[in-house]
């Protein structure tokens, strides 16, 4: 693409590194939580799974104050930093990972969840009965039956993450190569006026959603097993 | 046999507004039936010895103890092949790694003695070897439920048990499988807890009864005996009946007789298929076939009227009776029930320990 400033490319990059990292982290979290909100008896876990989604429904900005507060100096993001020599974890791709973790959370628990109540207690029975331990149940039948719930989750969540915008200013700032992401790049384009980039960024990222949704639906009708 | 190869259960607990009171002993042999109306807790009897329910109480399995006051061994630490309703087979999986999944994936796993069954030769006795490389969603119903029953096999249990296996399934697939179930109860010496509310799988499979009702054990035993005891509610069923271990004794290519012996008595029985002598057959024998007379009437078209002692009686509804019959002129051969009519009864003055002769209108052949 011609005539488009190096600025785009490195936000294009610094973007899909920041959601790839991000969605990795999530999986790895959220798999277990999902698990546990599934099929947990306690009376309490409501009261996780609606902290899990207040990101739906909490202004990015008022996350984004708390994650300042917390990864700034003062914070046990500051003392994070601290173990690498560094003062704070606020305006850095560090912290941007962190608050994009905590902000895209629900998007990956949620159909995780659902794939893990939509299997039933029954699959894990049957393991059980055929002397698999729980550990080995839950990676040989319990994870390879939600793959659609798990698909789902990682593609919304890189999703997600690429089209965060408040979270990201309040705590990352618009530092270039660091915590400059594609959305906030297009409101510094906008301001400035350089109309061009914009569109070629706003167009790219309307496509990239659309074949992001898309691919998840074709998966999601391919991978549902016919019932056995 | 001695008392520690056996199945000793016994489960007492609460679920809901639900509560189970429930003990026995089977022999660790040939296949018990837990039999009793939806909703009697034979499920979840069931359950509880698998170890995916928890109650009080305890359970031991072939001198095993799975579970007592102190202890409570973990459903995967088990050594039970557990056919569930519906197959429930992995649909991730292909058949035969569903088949293998106890064994993670190995056909023959290291370290096993001869003793444990063999793939082979469980995919032979059920018929899968065109099967094995297909994904459980393109198998029929019955086909799922074998590969179930392979499974549960493999798993290299003490202990089978199966929760109406045949039960989600339609009656013609359900004939498929029997065959596969009688071919399972002939070939292995493993022990065989089958849950059922339907009799006629029952006096076709179980060799023991236990008798279910509203959470508690009404009896437990040799399925004849339990048949044939008046004070137990099977003997009072419109359908009543006993099943009779017999073997062949004779055959009569002229008529197409089968001579039938059991303990105290012969039967003649048409069939086609039983030339084979020394043969071991299942007959059953409905109360409502058996009629009673005081002498022995040659002019009938019944071919079996076979000297019997009135062992004992009890009313059925208000109208009819159940007789249980001896077999025998001494009346010490095995017991058979009848059904007649009050009217009847009285008009013959019968009475327990007289001898009659018992004329038996039709006998089936359970297994054959």
């Amino acid at each position: 693409m011609e005539g488009l400033s190096p600025e785009v490319w490195i936000a294009v990059r610094l973007t899909v590194e920041l959601a790839s990292i991000t969605t990795l982290l999530l999986l790895v979290l959220a798999t277990p939580l999902a698990w546990w909100l599934a099929r947990s008896d306690a009376w309490w876990k409501e009261v996780v799974a609606a902290v899990v989604a207040l990101p739906l429904v909490l202004p990015p900005t008022v996350l984004g104050f708390y994650f300042l507060v917390a990864l700034g100096p003062g914070g046990p993001g500051g003392w994070l930093a601290g173990l690498w020599g560094g003062r704070t974890l606020a305006f850095t791709f560090e912290g941007l990972v962190a608050g994009s973790v905590v902000y895209s959370m629900p998007f990956v628990v949620q159909p995780i969840r659902n794939a893990f109540e939509a299997m039933g207690e029954r699959p894990m029975e049957v393991a059980a009965t055929l002397r698999a331990s729980p550990w080995r149940a839950f990676w040989t039948v319990a994870l390879p039956l939600a793959r659609p719930g798990l698909l789902t989750g990682a593609v919304l969540g890189f999703a997600h993450t690429v089209g965060e915008f408040g979270v990201v200013l309040m705590i990352g700032g618009n530092i270039p190569g660091e915590t400059k992401v594609l959305s906030v790049a297009i409101y510094d384009f906008v301001e400035t006026q350089q109309w061009h980039e914009t569109n070629v960024i706003a167009g790219g990222m309307v496509v990239f959603g659309f074949l992001a949704v898309f691919a998840m639906m074709l998966a999601e009708k391919r991978m549902r097993p016919a019932g056995a | 046999m001695t008392e520690t190869e056996g199945i000793d259960v016994a489960f007492r607990g609460r679920l809901g507004a639900f509560a189970m009171d429930v003990a026995f002993s089977v022999p660790g042999r040939g296949v018990t039936a837990l039999f009793g109306p939806s909703g009697c807790g034979k499920t979840t009897t069931l359950r509880a010895i698998a170890g995916l329910q928890r109650l009080q109480g305890r359970c031991r399995v072939a001198g095993e103890i799975w579970q007592d006051g102190e202890r409570f061994l973990p459903a995967h630490r088990r050594a039970i092949g557990y056919v569930f309703q519906e197959a429930s087979l992995f649909p991730h999986l292909t058949v035969e790694r569903n088949l293998l999944y106890s064994r993670k994936g190995q056909r023959r796993p290291a370290g096993e003695g001869e003793s444990s069954v063999d793939f082979a030769e469980v995919v032979e006795l059920l018929g899968l070897s065109r099967l094995l490389a297909r994904l459980p969603q393109r198998l029929s119903g019955g086909e799922r439920q074998r590969v179930a029953i392979g499974r549960a096999l493999l798993s290299r249990p003490s202990l089978v048990v199966m929760d109406e296996p045949l039960s989600a399934l339609d009656t013609e697939t359900r004939d498929e499988i029997m065959p596969f179930l009688e071919r399972l109860h002939e070939t292995l010496s493993l022990p065989i807890l089958l849950v059922s509310h339907d009799m006629a799988t029952v006096e076709r499979l179980a060799d023991h009864v236990v008798l279910m009702n509203a959470g508690t054990v009404q009896a437990a035993g040799a399925l004849h005996a339990v048949q044939s005891d008046p004070a137990l509610p099977l003997a009072g069923r419109r359908d009543a009946a006993v099943s009779l271990e017999a073997h062949v004794e004779d055959y009569d290519a002229d008529y197409g007789l089968a001579t039938l012996a059991v303990s105290g008595a012969r039967f003649r029985v048409p069939t086609e298929g039983l030339r084979e002598l020394g043969k071991p057959v299942r007959m059953r024998l409905a109360a409502g076939d058996v009629s009673l007379a005081t002498s022995p009437s040659p002019d009938t078209t019944i071919l079996n009227v076979l000297p019997a002692r009135i062992a004992s009686h009890a009313a059925s509804g208000t109208h009819e009776i159940i007789a249980v019959l001896s077999l025998g002129h001494a009346g010490t051969g095995a017991r058979i029930l009848a059904r007649v009519t009050r009217l009847s009864w009285e008009r013959l003055a019968l009475a327990d320990g007289m001898a009659v002769h018992a004329q038996v209108k039709s006998v089936a052949l359970a297994r054959a």
